[in-house]
């Protein structure tokens, strides 16, 4: 056998793909026919010929690929091969395609994947402003434009937005806590390898008969039940994504409950910590529902269950209830990450301890517990029994309040600080606030029942949930992946075309989101590829200023790859920042740390003469001037926020 | 900051809250009110326009403040004063929103109470969606139309029910939006599912309005619509008496109100705009 079919890596794994197709197919092939059913009869029974090896094909290829060699070997008793992390740190370009456990190397696997999945949602979300940019029908029909809000929903939120945070915060987050690695490192590899397998069948859905996945990212059944074909790909897609998610999250969990270095208690974790022990909390309870939903869903489609078929006594309504059982905390999930974010560039760049710093913390706890009492909230109109409205109402008001903690502490962060508005991380932190401000007010509308029966599934909908998701979550992606380049490729991003990128996507997104709400109160419904005339020109409007939005993040794609490549060295710790990450080269050593460091104060003790929150052993003893060592949660000193 | 920067700020944001609310509130951004519920629920939406301004404003002028009186001069390396917390002031931005959503949630509370109430007379009307059409059942007069009339003033006691996918009914000048469920029974609101499919509201302006279906339905979405007509008691009358008895449709419709996937179509032609 050629070394190439024996080692892992991408010709075994085509050939594990390969393999794993056949198997599927023939297995499909064989039982039908030792069940004396019709081998090759499809279009009655939900194409098993097809459904099965697109479940095989992905394992045949993770398997060639060698994401599961170790634990084979472990499993056979086979004397494991010793680690020696040669698989570790990346040194050319070619070292990002391979399966590696580094998790600064999956980071940016990650981040870089990701942003794939970002550009082609933008450019379907593009081909959909051109065909809404005049009423009536020009450029797509109604079914294909069905099928475009539906994959642009569904690749921007499993495929960029859930699993950009799980990039970055895999990057930065061993390094913020001082270890060396993430707890379970083949088991992050693998996380990320599931990744691209479920934008793979997303994409495939376009190629299959009756064309790509069209019932909406929501899915509802019995829309999707009776749907054509791609609606198994999203079903199967959503599967991989999902698995992916939860894998990282226990990931992060138990890294950040057992990894943090010797003297970081609670109490001193950076807020970007906090913020991924938050989000990892309610990825592990939640987003199993949405495997479970969608598993009914196949099963209804393929194996002729009736979970949801109302003529056969199947529930309707409860599809709606499972799915936003996840979906409403993954509004969470796409959020807290970013919160944290911003909570680290603003604390840098004003020059100043977060305000409340507890308060912060207990606030992500609070969002976490309320996120699994709303999810209600999306089904005011859907005939759900009438007395769960005003309850949902009342705990989706309220997670209004955590939510106003965190805003306006960053507001306190900034007063008497020493404010560096020229980074582009700052400035979009900022314009964050403002963006997500507008969102949570329209949000805090959209609880209120009456209200909600009004703008339900209209463009207000589509308006809300664009300044959450975009003005929210992808304002604090661009922050972070501005805050963390330097450390990430060693090299400084051009912050002149930094401000370009900033101020063009603000005007825009405001420029494209804004009249949405206004269309939609009016009574322009969404998801609709035709609309009364009377909306064309704000329509036409919404679409000039979704293309410059789209043009705008060519200049962030130049800025990153040349900067990448010519900017200039950066320095360990060009922001001057406290966190750990920042005490090591840039980019970090293979290992991290030549010794673990050993913390002493709070994360953003600015303006303390003297404190530090980490040193190497290396550096000199006695930096430790930071007030009693808070060793028991809740002793007095500087970093015991909350009560200041 | 001194009490002069305080009361500075305050003032900042008292205008700047005042002049948001009365640019926000100058345009009538549902439209037409055509329906008795239609006021409640604008009031209440003017009501959080105005707290929402507040909310705004105090981050914006906040914001804006420090950015101009804080920003580090170039060259400027030294760090801002060492404050971890203010417990007063994060005891009064917990406390003020909580009262704010409390008096929201009381307020939307109340509003829903009365734009669902039933009233003593009412006119029930039997709304059915099938891709991608809507029929109207008039059932105490055994009438059926793909238009939906209704006499000005009175309440309709709408019956909802899908026979195949989920659709909704929302006319925008009423205000009203509800799911139609697969599986519901027009009989048997409560049903042995749970599924409320009872919805009440009472036109009261003539003219004539669209019926818009704002469930993701097919590839036909976009065009369910079907007219509704406001018109007075007489005019209404007058048209019933012309449609169509339910009985003789018999062979088109299936065997009525309990419907399922596959019952039958709707009225011949109809699909549609």
């Amino acid at each position: 056998m050629p070394v190439a079919l024996r080692q892992a890596g991408w010709t075994r794994g085509l050939l594990g793909a390969m393999i794993g197709w056949g198997f599927g197919f023939g297995l499909v092939v064989a039982l039908r026919a030792i069940s004396g059913l019709e081998i090759f009869q499809t279009e009655q029974t939900g194409y098993p010929h097809l459904i099965v090896p697109a479940v095989t094909a992905p394992f045949g290829f993770l398997i060639g690929f060698g994401a599961f060699d170790y634990w084979f070997r472990w499993a056979a008793g086979k004397p494991t091969i010793p680690d020696d992390h040669s698989s570790h740190g990346a040194y050319s370009w070619k070292d990002y395609f391979k399966f590696n456990t580094d998790h600064k190397v999956i980071g940016i696997q990650y981040i870089v994947t990701t942003f794939f999945f970002f550009l082609l949602g933008g450019l379907l979300a593009m081909v959909m402003r051109a065909e809404l940019a005049q009423p009536g029908t020009q450029v797509v029909d109604p079914q294909v434009f069905n099928g475009l809000f539906s994959t642009h929903a569904a690749f921007m939120i499993f495929l960029f937005i859930v699993p950009i945070f799980a990039g970055i915060a895999n990057y930065v987050l061993p390094l913020m806590i001082g270890a060396p690695d993430m707890a379970f490192p083949r088991l992050n590899a693998l996380s990320f390898w599931l990744l691209p397998m479920g934008g793979l069948l997303f994409m495939a859905s376009y190629v299959v008969p009756g064309g790509a996945f069209d019932a909406g990212w929501t899915g509802y059944a019995p829309l999707s039940t009776g749907a054509p074909l791609g609606q198994s790909f999203f079903n199967l897609g959503v599967q991989f994504a999902g698995a992916s998610s939860i894998a990282t999250a226990l990931n992060f969990l138990v890294t950040i409950v057992t990894m943090r270095a010797p003297g970081m208690s609670f109490w001193r974790m950076p807020l970007l910590v906090w913020a991924n022990l938050s989000t990892s909390l309610l990825v592990v309870g939640a987003t199993p529902f949405i495997a479970g939903a969608q598993f009914m869903v196949l099963f209804d489609r393929v194996l002729g269950t009736n979970f949801f078929q109302a003529a056969a006594g199947g529930d309707v309504i409860s599809y709606q209830h499972i799915f936003w059982f996840y979906s409403h905390p993954a509004v969470y999930i796409m959020m807290l990450p970013g919160f944290g974010i911003v909570s680290e560039v603003i604390s840098t760049h004003a020059r100043k301890t977060i305000f409340g710093y507890r308060l912060m913390a207990l606030a992500l706890l609070g969002i976490v517990v309320l996120a699994f009492a709303v999810w209600a909230h999306h089904m005011f109109v859907a005939g759900m029994f009438a007395w769960l409205r005003v309850p949902m109402m009342i705990t989706t008001l309220l997670i209004a309040v955590p939510t106003g903690i965190k805003i306006f502490s960053w507001l306190g962060t900034l007063f008497d600080s020493k404010l560096h508005i020229q980074s582009t991380s700052m400035l979009f932190s900022l314009g964050f606030i403002v963006t997500f401000v507008i969102g949570g007010i329209s949000g805090v509308m959209l609880g209120m029942i009456p209200i909600d029966i009004h703008v339900s599934d209209t463009y207000f909908i589509v308006a809300h949930i664009h300044f959450v998701l975009f003005g929210g979550s992808v304002f604090t992606i661009f922050a972070g992946i501005y805050h963390w380049f330097p450390k990430m490729t060693g090299r400084m991003y051009d912050e002149r075309l930094g401000h370009w990128h900033f101020w063009l996507t603000l005007v825009a997104m405001l420029g494209t989101f804004i009249p949405m709400h206004w269309i939609g109160m009016d009574g322009m419904p969404r998801r609709v590829a035709d609309y009364a005339a009377q909306f064309g020109d704000w329509n036409l409007i919404i679409s000039v200023f979704s293309f410059i939005l789209g043009a705008a993040q060519l200049i962030f794609i130049y800025n990153m790859i040349v900067s990448w490549r010519y900017g200039p060295k950066a320095g360990d710790n060009p922001w001057r920042a406290k966190t750990i990450e920042w005490l090591v080269s840039s980019p970090p050593p293979v290992f991290n740390f030549d010794e673990i460091p050993r913390v002493v104060g709070g994360p953003y003790e600015f303006g303390v003469h003297g404190a530090k929150h980490a040193i190497l052993s290396s550096d000199h003893e006695g930096a430790e001037v930071t007030g009693p060592e808070p060793a028991v949660a809740g002793a007095a000193g500087p970093d015991s926020g909350g009560s200041g | 900051m001194t009490l002069t920067t305080f009361l500075r700020l305050t003032a900042a944001t008292v205008v700047l809250t005042a002049v948001t609310s009365v640019i926000m509130l100058i345009p009538n951004w549902n439209g037409l009110q055509g329906s008795a519920e239609a006021d409640d629920i604008d009031t209440l939406l003017d009501v959080m326009i105005v707290l929402s301004s507040l909310v705004f404003s105090v981050v914006i002028v906040m914001m804006v403040y420090a950015i101009w009186k804080y920003r580090a001069k170039p060259g400027d390396e030294s760090d801002g004063e060492p404050i971890h917390g203010n417990t007063k002031l994060e005891v009064i931005w917990t406390t003020i929103p909580t009262l704010i959503v409390i008096f929201a949630a009381v307020y939307a509370t109340v509003v829903l109470n009365d734009i669902e109430a039933e009233a003593a007379d009412s006119l029930r009307v039997d709304v059915t969606a099938q891709q991608y059409a809507w029929r109207f059942d008039y059932p105490d007069t055994g009438r059926t139309s793909t238009e939906l009339h209704a006499p000005s003033g009175t309440q309709l006691e709408l019956h909802l029910q899908s026979l195949d996918v989920l659709h909704s009914f929302w006319v925008p000048e009423w205000r009203i939006k509800r799911d139609l469920v697969p599986g519901a029974s027009l009989d048997d609101p409560a049903g042995d599912q749970d599924i409320d499919n009872v919805v009440r509201v009472t036109p009261d302006v003539e003219g004539t309005y669209s019926v818009i279906c704002t469930e993701l339905c097919g590839f036909g979405h976009s065009t369910m619509r079907a007219v509704a007509v406001v018109e007075s008691d007489q005019q209404f009358e007058t048209w019933l008496a012309e449609q169509k008895d339910v009985e003789g449709l018999d062979g088109q419709v299936g065997n009525g109100a309990a419907g399922g996937i596959g019952a039958g179509s709707l009225a011949e032609g109809d699909s549609g705009e």
